[in-house]
């Protein structure tokens, strides 16, 4: 079982392919860009600060062999109708924030109930089911913010409501929120402002994930995520063990919307939600984590890697190419390019893994 | 007390709709005793064992006559987890193992050690944190009871197939509550220094109070280990002895019985100028659960070549990895040219057609008309069936043409059926059988591979089927090479046997020889027979 | 009786009833709410003969057991630099539309041979890779748009000289090349693309035929039970990449016909999501993520245009608001939904 010290390398870099790419090609763009380096730093640290909750969201459900869940949108959705709720109260700072995610929790409950139901009927093709069923309940999503709320749903508040009287405006605005968890612990260091509460809260969802894992209810995951029919005959309730890990990714996500609009201080009420399960799931892949195994690290090397590029493209694609615009889409490829490389190096790479193993069952078989 | 035999089973039968499979079996088995339960394919071991498991598929079927006593108290069984608790541990042929948790972690399963604290308190017990320092003790006792060399903390997909098994056997010990351990073919998949570790680490079982029975097809295992043998054949207990009373011979006699009705040789044995037309020489076939690792064999031009041999001993691999469906390697010269493996359209266009074993999976377009079934190789292989159309541009389905040959067969065959446009899928398992052999028929091929053709099929389906086979054999000359675990059926159509064990030819037989050594053969006691290769 | 009307909706699937329900409850209501009927049939049929193709190309996949083509936009970029090409090169009337064609089937059979080759090599996650592998591929081609060569001055930015334009107007090249062959008029607002229709159905017949050749019979069997069709000698793979090829192909043809229906060439974000309409379309029309029929595209097309027809006439007349996009939304995506999770793969 010895490995030479030249193939520990190729394994390296053939497992941590897609950060390394990202780190050279950032690498290469940070200089053309020109921007100065505590630049950069500042604007990682908003951008981690933002994401990293919705994207460490996408953790559990990895863990129970779900796959990335494409469904997380749903979470962002409960979040957002918990900051209509909170807007049309006139309820700010902290303590609107707080109402907000209390209110979303039942409602991100409930939807993470019904998309673990829905995702437990289309078991070995997760992603693709849940991908569908976020682009459903935006359907559904739409239907009650633009119709039911205002006419069915009580809305006093006459600055979120549509001029027709019912429906709410595109713009949600949450400027009495904006950065109050932010700058709840007021921290500068070196002129930059740091947003100490916000990363607390991240800390302290690190040491729930990390504790989770070290659960009884973390290991059925685990067994389940491996192998559910071994799991299933060892006497764990599968199904439903499944249903909750997307509960818990759905409450999750709907926190994480809560903390990223805070730093945005607007929100859009139709579009805020739906680029949320794309970039968080792009940054984990950039962070080197698959469809089957993730960790904490790969969360935020990834936002690091991940938002870096993003920062720096447009004005990469400007020197290179004299056009901001193509920098623009090159970053929109590279959010979903990232995706079908990721799934497609997984999928290939669990037939590889098969052929070695009938490969290695046949060399021991055959020697005896 | 101490005496009293920790299960008693007691005029056990089953049915299955209407078909039985077991009949008045009673045997008991002492605490520290290790019991080996022998019998062919289909002598009822498996239903036995779901019985004593409570399997579902048991109390679906209308449940089971007769008793069951563990430790002297009736005991109804209905699903798995009722024999666990009664103490009862089974270890099956595949693994239940998750090749990406620990041995540990496996041997744990779902039986963790836990943390106490103060969030159980407030969310139940499986928000509590898992106490590894008590697994890994828990695990390593299991291990240490097994007395063998196995790490904890090692990868279940790191581990050779072997201490996978002892793997499966630690969890089943490690539950304090087990007192039976059942033992399905566990030395199948070891290598023999390992079946030998085994076997040493049942003893050490016993002898701490366990009792074991112990499923074999190795005799000599069963002889060398057992305290008592119980061999079934046909649902029956036809053997219950001590180990000393009897031999190998004897067992081999008791699971295959004398037949008692006369085989009807059907021709006489080929004749000794015809050809070889299929010349095997070493040939491997990586099936999973059927490998075949060392196959030789020269099957002659118009014969009828049956292959038998108990399951897992890699019958079915041969004609899965010369059809190449399966991965195969070694020499195959077919009707004097060496043929090329692992590419099915090649086997196909050299005029080898298999019927396989899979009838359902493999064999058959279930949701497509028995038309297209019949049609689709011959169709596929050598362009049959095609009409040219748009002068000769593009060549289609002559639907007319189908139609005609799948009456044909339909008729031929005695398929029963709506009309030839029926879903093969609401035909009787025996017409879809019938469907199979239409299929291969068409494609006129000079060498055809049967696997399991009367399997699941009722008895006027069977007949018509061997008749079919002959048929084809004697008027047309096709070679055929039926494989089949039913070695009386063979007997009465093949004019020579081969039996297959652990993946090579233990010997090959004519139909004639006596049945008991077929048995032997089939227990890999080739020294006790005299093989006509 | 009752039995039957069970069987019914379990064979057709309660979606796809409540549907076709719906499309009749809003021919039905279009009266009486002044929406012109022949007026809406027309739109319909339109709509139908711009889309049509696009469904179609559905089908050879599906067949072939690649499931549902989220990967649609690949043969529509082919279509797109056809079509983009032929203006480029100023070519006017039915020779314009099938020069665009015509240029654009040898990018299709390129970009299908190679998504096809990737997708066999992650059989089982098809649907999800190519839903990606489109996305990234129409988001490279943005960047195409802008640094490709084009500079006819119908197509480029006017300000910049450079850089093709979002839309881009077929009008004075192309628009209803096809659909005005025998096209006629019924009254005021019936119209019929005769053209579109007769182009829809070569298709179809083509893909009819080649079904029936010894290829397409294969094909259809590798969907169905790839086991049988590799123990009768069939090259999976093979025949796999084939119906890609072909898809792709119909993909471009499909967008091609769409625009000079539609009378614009929608470039960068443009062909994004347009994979979801045609798999709705197919579904609708009695699909499965296994198997599907011409017959299937023709159902599927009509109820599903039919819905986005009439959704905005006649739902906005009855509570005077808007809701057309919201119903797309929801029954597009809710029967894809549907297929998803009706069969479990693989065994546990």
């Amino acid at each position: 079982m010895k490995t030479t010290k030249s193939e520990h390398l190729k394994f390296f870099f053939i497992r941590n392919a897609v950060p390394l790419l990202f780190f050279t090609i950032s690498a290469l763009a940070i200089p053309l860009s020109g921007f100065s380096l505590a630049y950069l730093f500042e604007e990682l640290l908003i951008r981690l600060s933002r994401n990293a909750f919705l994207v460490l969201s996408l953790l559990i459900p990895i863990l129970a062999g779900m796959g990335l869940n494409f469904g997380m949108v749903l979470g962002a959705m409960a979040g957002q109708i918990g900051f209509i709720f909170v807007a049309n109260w006139n309820i700010v700072g902290t303590q609107g924030l707080l109402l907000a995610a209390i209110i979303s929790t039942p409602i991100a409950i409930l939807l993470g109930w019904m998309c673990g139901i829905v995702l437990n009927k289309a078991r070995g093709r997760e992603m693709v089911t849940a991908f569908i069923l976020a682009f459903f309940m935006n359907g559904v999503y739409q239907l009650v913010v633009l119709y039911l709320f205002g006419s069915v749903v009580p809305i006093s508040n006459t600055d979120l409501v549509l001029s027709r009287g019912y429906g709410i405006r595109n713009v949600t605005n949450l400027e009495g929120m904006r950065n109050s968890l932010d700058n709840l612990i007021p921290l500068t260091l070196g002129g930059v402002g740091i947003p100490l509460a916000t990363f607390i809260l991240i800390g302290l969802l690190c040491l729930f994930i990390v504790w989770f894992r070290k659960t009884k209810l973390g290991q059925d995951m685990r067994a389940t995520g491996e192998d559910l029919a071994v799991a299933r005959s060892a006497g764990i309730r599968v199904l439903p063990t499944r249903i909750l890990a997307i509960i818990i990714s759905t409450v999750l996500a709907a926190y994480g919307q809560i903390i990223f609009l805070q730093t945005v201080g607007t929100m859009n009420t139709y579009n805020s939600h739906e680029q949320v399960g794309v970039f968080a799931i792009a940054a984990i892949l950039v962070g080197g984590a698959t469809v089957s195994k993730a960790s904490i690290t790969n969360v935020f090397v990834g936002i690091i890697l991940f938002h870096l590029m993003f920062i720096v493209s447009p004005t990469a694609g400007k020197v290179l190419f004299g056009d901001a615009q193509v920098g623009e889409y090159f970053r929109v490829f590279i959010s979903y390019g990232v995706i079908a490389l990721a799934l497609v190096l997984h999928a290939w790479r669990r037939q590889s893994d098969k052929d070695r193993a009938r490969a290695r069952f046949r060399n021991t078989s055959s020697a005896t | 007390m101490e005496n009293q035999p920790i299960l008693r089973v007691e005029h056990v039968g089953k049915t299955y709709y209407k078909n039985r499979v077991l009949k008045d079996v009673s045997f008991t088995l002492n605490k520290g005793s290790i019991l080996g339960l022998v019998g062919e394919n289909g002598a009822g071991k498996s239903t036995l064992m779901n019985i004593l498991f409570g399997m579902s598929v048991i109390a679906e079927t209308g449940g089971y006559e007769g008793k069951i006593f563990v430790d002297g108290a009736e005991v109804l069984f209905l699903r798995p987890k009722d024999a666990l608790s009664a103490g009862i541990g089974m270890v099956h042929q595949e693994f239940s193992l998750i090749p990406g948790f620990t041995v540990t972690e496996n041997i744990l399963l779902n039986r963790e050690s836990l943390h106490h604290n103060i969030t159980e308190e407030v969310f139940g017990e499986r928000l509590a944190t898992l106490d590894r320092e008590d697994m890994k003790k828990r695990a390593s006792l299991a291990i240490q009871k097994l007395n063998v060399d196995l790490d904890g903390e090692t990868l279940i997909s790191e581990l050779p197939v072997g201490y996978k098994q002892f793997t499966e056997i630690a969890r089943e010990i490690s539950s304090s509550r087990t007192r039976i351990l059942v033992l399905d073919e566990p030395t199948a998949v070891l290598t023999e220094s390992e079946a030998e570790i085994l076997l040493k680490s049942m003893r050490n079982l016993a002898d701490a109070g366990i009792a074991i029975i112990f499923i074999s097809h190795r005799l000599d295992e069963v002889l060398s280990i057992c305290d008592k043998i119980v061999v079934l054949r046909d649902g029956e207990v036809v053997l219950d002895t001590k180990v000393g009373e009897t031999s190998v011979r004897g067992m081999a006699n008791a699971m295959v019985g004398r037949q008692t009705k006369r085989i009807e040789q059907t021709k006489a044995v080929k004749d000794e100028n015809a050809k070889v037309l299929l010349e095997v020489n070493n040939l491997w076939v990586d099936m999973p659960g059927e490998t075949v690792r060392d196959v030789s064999l020269r099957v002659m031009q118009g014969e009828i070549y049956g292959i038998s041999g108990l399951a897992g001993q890699g019958k079915l691999g041969i004609a899965n990895g010369i059809m190449g469906l399966m991965l195969a390697g070694g020499s195959v010269i077919f009707d004097g040219k060496p043929l090329q493996l692992n590419a099915p359209s090649e086997s196909l266009a050299a005029g080898i057609t298999a019927v396989s074993e899979d009838r359902r999976g493999v064999g058959l377009l279930l949701e497509e008309s028995i038309e297209w079934n019949i049609i689709f190789s011959a169709l596929q292989n050598q362009s049959g069936f095609l009409k040219p159309i748009l002068g000769g541009l593009l060549h289609i389905r002559d639907e007319k043409r189908i139609e005609a040959c799948a009456k044909q067969y339909v008729k031929d065959l005695e398929i029963r059926c709506t009309s030839e446009k029926q879903k093969v899928q609401e035909l009787s398992g025996g017409n879809q059988q019938k469907v199979c052999l239409a299929k291969a028929f068409e494609t006129n091929p000079k060498l055809l591979f049967v696997a399991e053709p009367t399997r699941g099929i009722d008895v006027g389906a069977k007949a018509l089927v061997l008749d079919a086979l002959r048929k084809y054999n004697r008027e047309n000359g096709m070679t055929i090479i039926m494989i089949s675990s039913e070695l009386e059926e063979l007997r009465s159509i093949c004019d020579r046997i081969a039996i297959t064990d652990r993946g090579s030819i233990a010997g090959v037989l004519p139909a004639s020889a006596p049945s008991e050594d077929f048995g032997l053969l089939m227990m890999g006691k080739v020294d006790q027979v005299e093989v006509s290769a | 009786m009752i039995n039957t009307i069970k069987n019914f909706i379990e064979d057709a699937g309660w979606p796809r009833i409540l549907i076709a329900l719906f499309l009749v409850f809003l021919f039905v209501a279009a009266p009486f709410v002044d929406v012109r009927l022949d007026a809406s049939v027309s739109d319909t049929l339109i709509r139908f003969g711009m889309n049509g193709v696009m469904v179609l190309a559905m089908v050879p996949m599906i067949q072939s057991g690649c499931g549902l083509n989220f990967g649609l936009p690949l043969g529509i970029i082919a279509g797109l630099l056809g079509a983009v090409t032929s203006v480029q090169l100023e070519m006017h009337g039915l020779f314009g539309v099938f020069g665009a064609m015509a240029m654009a089937t040898p990018l299709a059979i390129i970009f299908g041979w190679g998504y096809g080759l990737l997708l066999n090599r992650v059989k089982g996650d098809e649907m999800m890779i190519a839903t990606y592998v489109g996305f990234s591929s129409v988001a490279i081609m943005c960047v195409m748009w802008l640094i490709l060569p084009y500079d006819s001055p119908k197509m480029v930015w006017g300000y910049a000289g450079e850089g093709l334009r979002t839309t881009i107007s077929v009008e004075e090249f192309w628009q209803n090349a096809i659909g005005d062959i025998a096209s006629f008029r019924f009254g005021e607002f019936f119209y019929f693309p005769t053209g579109v229709f007769v182009f829809f159905f070569l298709c179809c017949g083509a893909i009819a035929l080649f079904m029936r050749t010894k290829t397409g019979t294969a094909m259809a069997t590798v969907g169905s039970n790839p086991e049988f069709a590799k123990a009768n000698g069939v090259n999976i793979n093979r025949m796999r990449t084939l119906s890609v090829i072909i898809s792709t192909v119909l993909g471009a043809y499909g967008i091609i016909i769409y625009q000079q229906s539609f009378g614009f060439i929608q470039l960068y974000m443009g062909p994004f999501y347009m994979a979801f309409p045609a798999v709705a379309a197919v579904l609708i029309g009695g699909a499965s993520v296994k198997k599907a029929s011409i017959m299937n595209v023709i159902v599927g097309t009509i109820l599903f245009q039919g819905i986005l027809t009439m959704t905005p006439s006649v739902i906005n007349s009855i509570i005077q608001t808007d809701m057309s996009e919201v119903i797309r939304i929801i029954v597009s995506n809710g029967m894809i939904l549907y297929a998803l999770t009706r069969v479990v793969r693989g065994r546990e």
